[in-house]
């Protein structure tokens, strides 16, 4: 039986202790004898969260298939435990041989959101592994880091010795292998780290320098020593259909977010919604074959009983068999009794019928994500979604018997005016009376319920809007208070419920996407002084990260608020993301104009992304 | 057809609550393909009741649920095919058939078994064997039990059914109904405070060995292991 690194008094004194005993149905055991390099994968949140993170079990199968590694997990310990950690001294341990982080060969981190950004400097705290990446001596673990925050990987660059930027699939075999030819060697961490520096997607922060303009811009930025190259092109997985995928997911003992078989349809959008950095990102478009879908489908229901399915991709509804996928789970999973929840359809009347052969109408509510309240708004974002098509679709919904209606805005979008914010409660009042003109009121199942969502619009990196200045945070509430009074002004306004996010997580974030290796220090100060789980609203301390700005002298506005020139060094900008700069800037040019550009399918933008030699690109 | 099922739990699988042992068991049977009933409904779910919530921290070698089948093979098929499906810690003991009278595992429990230790460093610092059994042995043995709302005056003499003490284990039969339920960390707790000891919130190692039942019997109350109200097919 395996041995706990945590003692049972410890295990009965935090909050659900099965958070951190491994063992959970398809971990991997393997003996430590028989393995070359042992990596560690991390998410930095709690584990329920990072448990429900499709891409780090794909690299954990991935990794555990080959012989000579054997690949563990570890998360954020919650509060309770990393306050008894540090004062017992505990070294942050893996779950499934719950050996020290620190004897690993890698620590891998992935990294989905800024917020998380003071949780990695838990990770490598408790770990007992240096903070920064050049106090690390030969014995501690290679810090790598992934996911899409890397693709500008700037402000946390001074804690990682490697990022690898892009889909994991492709290159890791190699830098494993280097990594055992380095070790085979005897040759040190900085040969392996030059020599990694070479496989395509690999970025080593070391060897890469930024000098600034007096204005804090970059002047410029690039390598320190030679045989290193200047851009970094992302890694992608082009033949997703034979990439390998977990067939045998870990189950968990607790519930986790994700409680269900994930089913990962196809990786990239073709929609080009500007405002969204997934979809640039990620390009070009590329599904997954549905006969394999069906295999895999089969094979984890087996292997894992849960009795939830769930595809999961950008927009479920662009994928071309779609309805073939469909028909099959609904007839599968209706034998073995298993629940299918499809998130990310359009609503259309395809979308109704599925829908109400697999859920509960009365107890499931429409989304709807129109992300702008008027039409010329959605133009300038290239939301393709018009009001006309988000009633038809409404109409068609009450018709099936739906009545609970949620739909998600975002507000401080580019060239947002006053007109454009009421437009977000007209159209909530214009469904609320749609439904009472559709449905005589004999046949009605209750009030219609419309809960509408405001978030505060982010510029991100390898977007149209990367450029654009964000909102400054009292325009934000200002807007978000205009929102509110302009819903209490409708006729229907009691069927309306509004609700906003907080703006001061959204500035830092704000700061964060867009941030540079200045910021480093930022982190490490806000840390210090106690910052971590800031994406928990009740942990997040804003006064400590606002007071530390003014400490270190750091402006945010110079991140935020402050419109970037087009020839600006951007410090993502030798990145390729194979989205090139040009269509970008003409995106970007488009937006003000409100021109819509059409999706991949309907006609080619030539954004650069034909370089990968697949996916949508060469559909035709 | 109705099945009881026996399992153990030891080891770090221990850390698993009550609530999540229901969802692992839903998951570990359709894993074992178990031809088992559904309720209806969008979200179907299995038709199963468990015995007596085990707590966090607790092992065990006497843990009990009922399951409804739409078709059966053996109980050792079953039993097998439940086994290759568990997680380290978590064995399947025994598979057997309930008779249409028997009533569901959750009303059924009257009593439980447990082994109890404690912990080296919280071993009592006094001669606490003889002052057990002294203790265990008065008229009464009153005690304050934390209900919902407020704390109330218990006895807890009637529950106590029997008791053992062997080397540094104690073994205790206590009343495990729906109207008793008595943990043998309370009756230590008392026990130490009479000594004018505290007793650590971590100091006992508590297996529950076993979970009884009653013969359906009219004349004579006997208490037997769940298992035992099934039969084998
Ligand atoms: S090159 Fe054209 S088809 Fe390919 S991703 Fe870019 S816009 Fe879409």
């Amino acid at each position: 039986m395996n041995k706990l690194a945590l003692k049972e008094e410890i295990l009965l004194r935090v909050e659900k202790p099965a958070r951190y005993i491994g063992s959970e149905i398809n971990s991997v055991r393997k003996d430590r004898a028989d393995v070359a390099v042992r990596f560690a994968m991390c998410f930095p949140d709690v584990y329920e969260i990072g448990m429900s993170h499709l891409g780090i079990q794909i690299l954990y199968d991935m990794f555990n298939r080959r012989e000579d590694v054997w690949c563990e997990r570890v998360y954020s310990p919650w509060v309770d435990l990393d306050a008894i950690m540090r004062e017992e001294k505990i070294p942050l341990f893996a779950l499934e041989s719950q050996d020290p982080i620190k004897e690993f060969d890698f620590l891998g981190i992935t990294i989905q959101y800024e917020m998380c950004y003071t949780n990695i400097l838990q990770i490598l705290d408790l770990a007992q592994i240096p903070l920064l990446a050049s106090d690390r001596t030969e014995d501690d673990p290679l810090v790598i880091g992934g996911g899409p925050c890397t693709y500008n990987p700037e402000p946390i660059a001074d804690f990682f010795d490697l990022f690898y930027i892009g889909e994991g699939e492709t290159a890791y075999n190699q830098l494993l292998d280097l990594y055992l030819e380095n070790k085979r060697n005897q040759k040190s961490r900085r040969d392996f780290l030059l020599a990694a520096a070479n496989i395509p997607g690999i970025y080593v922060p070391l060897f890469y320098e930024s000098s600034y303009h007096e204005d804090g811009t970059i002047a410029q930025f690039k390598p320190t020593v030679e045989g290193v190259p200047a851009t970094i092109l992302k890694e992608i997985a082009m033949d997703l259909t034979n990439t390998c995928y977990p067939e045998k997911p870990i189950v968990p003992f607790i519930k986790v977010t994700q409680d269900r078989v994930v089913l990962e349809i196809q990786r990239g959008c073709i929609r080009g919604c500007r405002f969204c950095q997934a979809g640039q990102i990620y390009r070009p478009v590329r599904e997954r074959d549905v006969e394999k879908l069906k295999e895999y489908a089969i094979k984890m229901l087996q292997n894992t009983g849960h009795e939830e399915i769930s595809l999961s991709s950008l927009s479920s509804s662009d994928y071309s068999s779609l309805q073939e996928l469909i028909d099959f789970l609904i007839k599968e999973c209706s034998e073995k009794k298993v629940n299918i929840s499809l998130p990310s359809l359009r609503i259309d009347a395809f979308s109704l019928e599925v829908m109400s052969k697999v859920q509960d109408v009365k107890k499931s509510s429409l989304t709807f994500a129109p992300e702008a309240g008027s039409q010329r708004l959605r133009d300038v974002i290239n939301k393709g979604l018009t009001e006309e098509v988000i009633l038809q679709g409404a109409k068609e919904a009450f018709l099936g018997g739906w009545n609970r209606v949620k739909l998600y805005f975002m507000l401080g979008l580019p060239t947002e005016t006053e007109e454009d914010i009421r437009g977000i409660a007209e159209l909530s009042n214009k469904i609320a009376m749609l439904y009472y003109e559709t449905i005589p009121k004999e046949e009605r199942k209750g009030k219609i319920s419309i809960v509408a969502s405001t978030s505060f619009f982010i510029p991100k990196p390898f977007t149209p809007f990367q450029w654009s200045p964000m909102n400054t945070k009292e325009e934000f509430i200002d807007k978000a208070y205009m929102t509110r009074t302009a819903v209490m002004e409708q006729l229907n306004q009691k069927s309306i419920r509004y609700n906003w996010h907080e703006a001061d997580v959204s500035m830092l974030e704000g700061v964060l996407a867009r941030g540079d290796r200045k910021l480093s220090k930022l982190l490490l100060k806000v840390y210090e002084k106690g910052c971590m789980f800031d994406a928990w609203g009740e942990m997040f301390k804003n006064d400590t990260w606002i007071e530390t700005f003014e400490e270190l002298g750091i402006d945010m506005d110079f991140y935020t608020t402050r419109e970037r020139a087009l020839d600006e060094v951007l410090p993502w900008d030798f990145i390729d993301c194979g989205v090139t700069k040009q269509f970008l800037i003409r995106e970007w040019e488009q937006a003000k104009l409100a021109n819509v550009s059409p999706n991949c399918r309907v006609q080619c933008q030539g954004c650069g992304a034909t370089m990968f030699q697949g996916g949508v690109c060469f559909e035709n | 057809m109705k099945i009881r099922i026996k399992f153990s739990k030891t080891g770090p699988v221990k850390f698993i609550g009550h609530l999540d042992m229901m969802r692992y068991f839903q998951k570990a049977i359709r894993r074992a393909g178990i031809d088992v009933t559904y309720s209806g409904g969008y979200s179907p779910h299995q038709v199963m009741s468990f015995a007596a919530p085990l707590g966090v921290g607790l092992e065990s070698q006497g843990e009990y649920f009922d399951l409804e089948l739409n078709s059966f093979t053996t109980c050792d098929e079953i039993k097998t095919r439940l086994n290759t499906a568990m997680a380290e810690g978590i064995q399947i003991l025994s598979v057997r058939i309930l008779p249409e009278t028997a009533g569901n595992a959750m009303a059924s429990v009257a009593a439980a078994a447990y082994e109890v230790r404690f912990r080296e460093a919280d071993l009592p610092q006094f001669d606490w064997k003889p002052k057990l059994v002294e203790f265990l042995n008065q008229q009464e043995i009153m005690v304050m039990k934390k209900t919902k709302k407020s704390m109330k005056e218990l006895d807890l003499k009637p529950f106590i059914f029997s008791f053992e003490i062997k080397e540094d284990v104690i073994l205790f039969l206590v009343d495990a109904s729906s109207a008793g339920n008595i943990k043998p960390s309370l009756i230590l707790q008392a026990f130490m405070e009479q000594n004018q000891q505290s007793l650590s919130e971590f100091a006992l190692l508590v297996t529950r060995m076993e979970t009884y039942g009653y013969r359906d019997d009219k004349e004579q109350r006997e208490l037997i292991p769940l298992e035992e109200i099934g039969y084998l097919a």
